[in-house]
């Protein structure tokens, strides 16, 4: 009888943790149901063909848009791409493919750990590098913020899918007498590609929504981009730029400009999630 | 003839393990030769390194000599990529290319070896090798459906075809039936028959009647004891290893008796 | 059969393997350029930074880290009050987010349905996906003035006698910091720490199971200590991104240097400062000042992640080494 007692007080307490943590994961929902029924209520009204395509109008004006500020971030992402890319793609294939122990050790670790270093360091980073040696700020150095700051993901990301290629394709490739960089570039990076694709986009999405390195790297600017070596207006400034602004037309801008943002980001991961899945099942 | 190879006192290790030690054999061209013995007797290691397969683990080493048509395959002028080429290899398991169809994974050696053909070129290359592995009349329709959609012993014709495609002298086969059931092995027994008019072949195998069948010379390799190199024990012809060897310990394996 | 002879001795063309080696030779230069690049980035981001700090290290020496004085005008520094700002809003976000993303982890991969893991993890990942100046715009016109209309008032008016809930109560200020914190590394912490609860082997789980333990005794029993390193990980992993985390934080944080006992009060972080002030400064010793509050962020943050990857290596190796044996 007080075994029984005893057991039904465990179940209880069992059935008592458990509601706990179903509690955490739906409390978890919450902000990001919130955040996104506001970005959509308060963004889209405003979210219009001016919108995407004018200039911001000066203060006091009405209207305009933030057309150039999505240019702007397109040209950064673009920017970053070029250079985080290719570096990226090599490094993992270096850590993967080559296996020189002690380096890719360290080539491991130090990329883990940059991809911690908050992002406004980086961004402190590249304003000493670039923007004090060329003595303005400018699109260019902000792209290689945001290359930094993809750098890590891409390199973990292209390793780890290189890492799951087996070695009898590899064997298959070198026995046909192909060269080992052919190997690993037309057969094995090949058949990674889709796992590395989802990291990139991955990787993408984050810096498409990075605003601290571009603050004093990029800075803002009012009007359309007109060079690498020239200050650039991107989403996410003119986003912070509008919402700390005491104007209620800035500040719905603000809110569109988060939509667009968004919209921008969930559609890469997402899409890079449900793309991945059907590699890996061609793959299989 | 081209296609002959020529083992000096051949020996293989993984690091500080001795794999195979003082191999010498002279493999004859435009035959099919076996290599027998117990599994860990080192006859994949030797296999592999007369491609120079063995050399890509990490650690691993060779010494002696291989000599392929008058030239040590491991003199330092000499380029790996260069005798794997001439020297073709079919694995233990299928490994068609995955993403690839299965008239990319045959011409895929073609393609990525630097040698340059022009698309009629390849297309006939592609047919010619899928008919010399017997494969054509069964994947002619859908030369462009991937190459995993194939049954397992069609993958591994299809390895055939693959390595074949590049116009080897020479095919090393590791195992290439124990994957595969007796039907699929009849037909790459059959296809081993073909080839051996234009290629030498050399075929790893721990199914005695399958060398028995299917070669017409017989090494067979042997661990003495636990943690020696796997040696040469005896080489001859098929029919003189199978009915009166030279040596007790090839007679108390090919009869069974062994361990 | 001439026409294949004729191919072969293509192949044994004396030029193709030495083009063959040299592009072996290329690509591993190249590629082993690219992740050295990795190194380099990351000494060049101490140097940098060092140097930027050393007239600010040389002025002010150790007392930059006790002094509360920052004053451009004055040109006196002291990083106290950021440093400050700083750790107690990444603490209270902590105190917030562990026990839920615990809570999350544990749901996600013991107690869940199995076909609901994947896609209900997925979707807390995506707040992690959420830009950090989109939660900064909802924290300013959405959270903090909830926050200032009902739960802050709420306290300061039940239990204002104790400092840290006195009020006023602004809305923006370190409590709003610290919510909007929480959030953004709940899924961080949850992810993390789910792997390495996966992680722990059937067979643990199946021995508490059969000693007749409880759902929630098998958890405690056997997943949550053999976890327990890959959480504590998790859990330096999300400090260490709050501690950097801009954006948001300056949005809603209130940006006044001060040090106050309650954290309905605004306040400030380093990240807010260097964002705020660095784009104004041009040089001199407000810019080295700046610059060795980034460093102080850096080696912060730096050493929490080294030590949070060992942490978080072990486990996975750990369960690695025993899904294989």
């Amino acid at each position: 009888m007080k075994g029984d007692l005893n057991r039904s007080r465990r179940n209880l307490t069992s059935g008592f943790a458990y509601l706990l943590c179903l509690l955490s994961t739906a409390i978890a929902l919450i902000p990001l149901g919130l955040i996104l029924v506001y970005v959509i209520v308060q963004g889209a009204p405003a979210l219009n063909l001016d919108f995407l395509t004018q200039l911001p109008k000066p203060v006091g004006e009405t209207g305009g848009g933030m057309g150039n500020a999505i240019v702007g971030s397109l040209m950064l992402i673009g920017i970053a791409a070029a250079i985080g890319l290719p570096i990226g793609v090599l490094a993992g294939t270096y850590l993967a493919e080559f296996r020189s122990p002690r380096l890719s050790w360290t080539v491991r670790l130090l990329a883990d750990i940059l991809s911690g270093v908050p992002s406004i360091i980086i961004g402190v980073f590249v304003y000493t590098l670039l923007v004090l040696t060329m003595k303005r700020f400018s699109a260019l150095a902000g792209g290689v913020a945001l290359a930094v700051l993809m750098l890590p993901t891409v390199a973990r990301t292209t390793e780890e899918m290189l890492r799951m290629v087996p070695d009898t394709l590899r064997e298959a490739s070198l026995a046909l007498g192909i060269s080992r960089w052919r190997t690993i570039v037309s057969i094995v990076i090949k058949t990674a590609g889709g796992g590395i694709m989802t990291g990139i986009m991955l990787a993408l999405a984050r810096i498409a929504g990075e605003t601290a390195p571009l603050l004093f790297t990029a800075l803002n600017s009012r009007t359309w981009p007109t060079g690498l070596d020239k200050p650039v207006a991107s989403l996410p400034v003119q986003i912070y730029t509008y919402a700390i602004a005491p104007y209620a037309d800035w500040h719905q801008q603000a809110w569109a400009g988060s939509l667009v943002l968004v919209l921008m980001v969930l559609l890469l991961s997402v899409g890079s999630k449900l793309y991945f899945g059907r590699k890996m099942r061609s793959v299989r | 003839m081209a296609g002959c190879i020529t083992t000096k006192n051949l020996s293989a290790t993984f690091g500080d393990i001795r794999a195979i030690e003082g191999i010498s054999i002279e493999i004859t061209a435009n035959k099919v030769t076996a290599l027998i013995g117990p599994s860990g007797c080192g006859k994949s290691t030797f296999l592999r390194c007369i491609n120079r397969m063995h050399e890509l683990v990490p650690g691993a080493r060779t010494s002696g000599e291989i000599i392929w048509d008058g030239r040590d395959i491991y003199a330092p002028e000499v380029d790996a990529t260069e005798v794997r080429r001439g020297i073709g290899m079919v694995f233990q398991r299928p490994n068609p290319f995955p993403l690839m169809s299965i008239a990319d994974n045959v011409s895929a050696g073609l393609r990525l070896a630097g040698m340059r053909k022009n698309k009629a070129g390849i297309d006939e290359a592609v047919e010619r090798s899928l008919k010399l592995a017997a494969l054509w009349d069964e994947v002619k329709n859908k030369l462009d459906k991937p190459g995993g959609s194939l049954s397992g012993g069609q993958q591994q014709r299809l390895c055939i075809a693959r390595a074949l495609a590049v116009e080897p002298d020479i095919i090393l086969m590791d195992e290439p039936c124990s994957a595969l059931d007796p039907a699929s092995t009849q037909k790459i027994e059959d296809t081993m028959d073909q080839l051996k008019d234009n290629y030498t072949i050399v075929i790893v195998t721990h199914n005695m009647q399958q060398a028995a069948r299917v070669s017409d010379f017989t090494g067979f390799l042997l661990t003495r004891e636990t943690g020696e190199p796997g040696r040469l024990i005896e080489y001859g012809p098929t029919s003189k290893i199978f009915t009166m060897p030279d040596h007790k310990e090839t007679e108390n394996y090919i009869t069974g008796r062994f361990g | 059969m001439s026409s294949i002879n004729n191919l072969r001795d293509k192949f044994r063309d004396a030029s193709r393997p030495a083009r063959g080696r040299l592009g072996d030779t290329l690509f591993t230069v190249i590629a082993f350029l690219a992740a050295a690049t990795i190194i380099l980035i990351i000494t060049l981001l101490v140097y940098q930074l060092f140097e930027g700090a050393l007239p600010s290290i040389r002025a002010f020496g150790a007392d930059f880290l006790s002094s509360s004085e920052w004053d451009p005008v004055k040109d006196i520094y002291g990083a106290r009050v950021f440093i400050y700002g700083t750790i107690v809003s990444s603490l209270l976000a902590l105190l917030m987010a562990v026990p839920l993303s615990l809570g999350i982890a544990i749901y996600l991969s013991q107690f869940a349905p199995r076909w609901l893991r994947s896609p209900l993890g997925f979707i807390v990942e995506l707040l992690a996906a959420i830009p950090s100046v989109v939660y900064g715009l909802w924290g300013i016109f959405v959270l903090a003035p909830f926050l200032g209309q009902t739960i802050e008032p709420f306290f300061a008016d039940h239990l204002g006698g104790i400092p840290i809930f006195a009020g006023p109560v602004y809305g923006v200020g370190l409590f709003a910091a610290a919510v909007v914190l929480a959030i953004m590394i709940l899924p961080t912490i949850s992810a993390i720490s789910r792997e390495s609860m996966l992680n722990v082997s059937s067979d643990q789980k199946e021995a508490a199971q059969a000693l007749g333990a409880t759902p929630w005794e098998t958890v405690r029993m056997s997943v949550l200590p053999l976890a327990r390193p890959g959480i504590i990980g998790a859990i330096i992993l999300g400090l260490g991104r709050a501690l950097g985390e801009t954006m948001a934080v300056t949005m809603i944080i209130g940006n006044r240097p001060e040090i106050s006992a309650s954290i309905f009060a605004p306040a400030y972080t380093i990240a807010s400062v260097i964002a705020n002030e660095f784009a104004e400064v041009t040089a001199g010793l407000h810019m080295a000042a700046l610059v060795e509050l980034a460093l102080i962020l850096l080696v912060i943050t730096l050493l929490l992640n080294l030590l949070a990857r060992l942490l978080v290596q072990r486990t996975g190796s750990g369960a690695l080494k025993r899904k294989r044996s």
